[in-house]
């Protein structure tokens, strides 16, 4: 059962010299209750993706194209694409919430932790008494491991990881359907960014929300997804669960982002690497844009775009692949 | 509060300070008040009254550290010596006469110019894009022209061409001041061409610095994190991107404040306002020494408030500074 229908969706960025294409012709399905990583090198369009999905792009990013469908728990589809500006406040947070990249800057420096937590119930549950509030406020920090009475200190007053907690704590506060997280973890120490992890796994369990967690760190989401997506140049070149893209990865992009860090068990392997650097998207390589990098490219794969179609195990847009996964 | 006491003890410094160079400067120059009275009598003048003079403006011949002593055990009295210009009426009460004035009028109309000029920015940095930016070029030209130029030509189109308003004094000739209605109005309806004045040509520099700081905060994650949680855009604009927007710019409304006490001098001197623009302009023209002197005591001590009044905002607004 899917709570949202991503389908061919494309962002682009309008400049001066034309359009880039951020995001092109994406369709992504999150399933009720999972993790789906997001995974992808620096500019390949996770975050814009991410950022499109909230409707929270600003210009010059503009959605051109595609539809993003939310399947709510008690009632019909709809395109959060079409909202309207009242609808659009209402979906927000409460069936969608966002864990920004650094805690550091998405929370507000001169308001305490407490307030930013009351005022999303204010404004979604206006009938709520100020004592039920401040209830909530409480059991949610709690719940995130934060003291209570750190609800009356301010951001600058909580470690890098307390203020991560209180984001997510946040988030929760509705009890949304669809967390989006944007890098989460990327700014915080290895120990912490574990506490967070499990953290976020216990409370999917509690709660059953779905989580899109995004990073470029493949190895922490091999341990945290269910299924996993990886991006390149604003496409998804490969979908399928964390365990079947670990076992056999079925793009050449996929195996060297798994190539790229070492492992700490099992056999020695060759650290591959991805030879170049990520493309300039103002100019795409043509037919398939990972092809000037790839260690296994063909003469075609310099003409012929390469579509997201079904492979062994979850989809895979190479040519390599189209019958067969060639890589093992 | 540690914050709060280094802070005064500073301001305690800087006062100190500006009192001593009060004291020294005049007694580093040449000649004193007394001699220039005497000149400008043509010196037909009794020896016996120049020494009255001297004391009177209290002159002494003791050495400096005793004079300094005096002048502080003065000050403390409030006693800035006698007015050349006013002879022989006290500083002090010229300036507690003409205080009031330059306080209600420049005091009132920049509070009025900061709230409307900040307001205008936080709109015009969320609203960019739209026929708001068209304000932009208006307010850059703004905040090239100078005090007067504005002022001498509201008077030319208000108060000499059409005569809406009147261009000098502060109250009609025909109202006796008091605490009277028809005082009080006398009073406003005088105010309003120097106040537009003021909040006119005071106001571009509010709305530009307001809106270029809001514009840097607008791109914050913590405002879009804001719109992500489905707040009303009005909320987002004033509690999380204004609110922090702000900070930057207490400090450039204390100091504006601070300059309050000094007055205007050009937009009081255009409508003869009898405020402490228009005293300083007199001592300077008169080489009155002692009047020019507590004036400038007045204003230096005004804008140290007015800087420890910033700091009393920042530590309110700002949860950072108490640490």
């Amino acid at each position: 059962m899917n709570v949202l229908e991503i389908r061919d969706l494309s962002v682009d960025y309008l400049s001066g010299s034309g359009a880039v294409h951020a995001v092109a012709d994406v369709s992504l399905d999150l399933r009720r209750g999972e993790i789906l990583g997001l995974a992808g090198e620096s500019g390949s369009g996770k975050s814009t993706l991410a950022n499109a999905v909230a409707r929270l792009l600003r210009p010059p990013a503009a959605i051109t194209g595609g539809s993003v469908v939310h399947h709510r728990r008690d009632g019909g589809p709809v395109d959060v694409l079409k909202l309207g500006r009242k609808e659009l406040r209402a979906f927000r947070w409460k069936e969608l919430a966002v864990v920004f990249q650094s805690a550091m800057n998405a929370l507000n420096p001169v308001s305490t932790v407490g307030a930013q937590i009351d005022d999303v119930l204010r404004v979604h549950a206006p009938d709520m008494p100020r004592k039920e509030r401040t209830e909530r406020t409480v059991e949610l920090l709690q719940r995130v491991g934060i003291s209570a009475d750190r609800r009356r200190g301010y951001p600058h007053e909580l470690s890098g990881g307390m203020r991560q907690r209180a984001a997510i704590a946040i988030a929760l506060a509705l009890n949304p359907e669809i967390i989006i997280m944007d890098e989460p973890t990327t700014a915080l120490d290895v120990v912490v960014q574990r506490e967070i992890l499990h953290e976020i796994k216990a409370l999917r369990q509690e709660y059953g929300f779905a989580v899109v967690f995004i990073t470029h760190d493949l190895s922490l989401l091999m341990e945290i997804s269910d299924r996993i997506a990886i991006m390149y140049a604003g496409r998804v070149v490969e979908t399928g669960s964390a365990k079947a893209l670990h076992r056999s990865p079925s793009h050449p992009y996929t195996l060297g982002l798994l190539r790229s860090f070492p492992r700490l068990h099992g056999p020695r392997e060759e650290l591959l690497g991805i030879p170049g650097t990520p493309p300039d998207l103002r100019s795409l390589p043509s037919g398939c844009a990972f092809h000037p990098r790839c260690r296994f490219a063909v003469e075609e794969c310099s003409a012929r775009r390469p579509a997201l179609l079904p492979g062994v195990e979850g989809q895979v847009a190479c040519l390599l692949n189209d019958d067969k996964g060639v890589l093992r | 509060m540690r914050f709060l006491a280094r802070r005064l003890g500073f301001y305690l410094l800087t006062a100190w300070a500006a009192v001593t160079l009060n004291f020294l400067i005049p007694r580093l120059m040449p000649g004193d008040p007394v001699e220039l009275l005497v000149a400008r009598m043509k010196d037909n003048v009794d020896p016996a009254a120049i020494e009255a003079m001297r004391r009177a403006f209290g002159l002494s011949d003791a050495g400096l550290w005793q004079q300094y002593l005096d002048y502080l055990g003065n000050l403390a009295h409030g006693e800035l010596g006698r007015s050349i210009t006013f002879f022989p009426t006290e500083v002090s009460s010229v300036i507690a006469g003409s205080l009031p004035w330059t306080v209600g009028l420049v005091g009132v109309a920049t509070v009025i110019s900061y709230l409307i000029g900040t307001s205008l920015g936080v709109l015009m940095a969320w609203k960019r894009g739209t026929w708001l930016d068209g304000v932009l070029p208006a307010a850059t030209f703004m905040h090239a022209v100078p005090y007067f130029w504005v002022a001498l030509a509201l008077v030319f189109v208000f108060g000499v061409t059409l005569q809406w308003f009147p261009v000098s004094r502060a109250y009609g000739l025909d109202v006796t001041a008091g605490l009277t209605g028809e005082f009080a109005g006398s009073v406003l309806y005088h105010a309003v061409l120097p106040g537009v004045t003021i909040v006119v040509a005071s106001m571009a520099d509010r709305i530009l610095g307001m809106r270029n700081v809001m514009v840097t905060t607008l791109g914050e994650d913590y405002v879009v994190m804001a719109e992500a949680k489905g707040l009303t855009s009005r909320r987002v604009m004033w509690a999380y991107a204004a609110r922090n927007a702000i900070l930057p710019n207490i400090t450039s409304f204390a100091l504006s404040l601070g300059f309050v006490v000094g007055g205007s001098v050009l937009t009081e001197i255009v409508f003869s306002y009898p405020g402490i623009g228009s005293m300083l302009l007199k001592g300077v023209e008169n080489e009155d020494f002692p009047l020019m002197q507590g004036i400038f005591l007045v204003i230096s001590l005004a804008v140290l408030v007015a800087n420890f009044l910033a700091d009393l905002a920042y530590l309110i607004l700002d949860p950072r500074t108490k640490q």
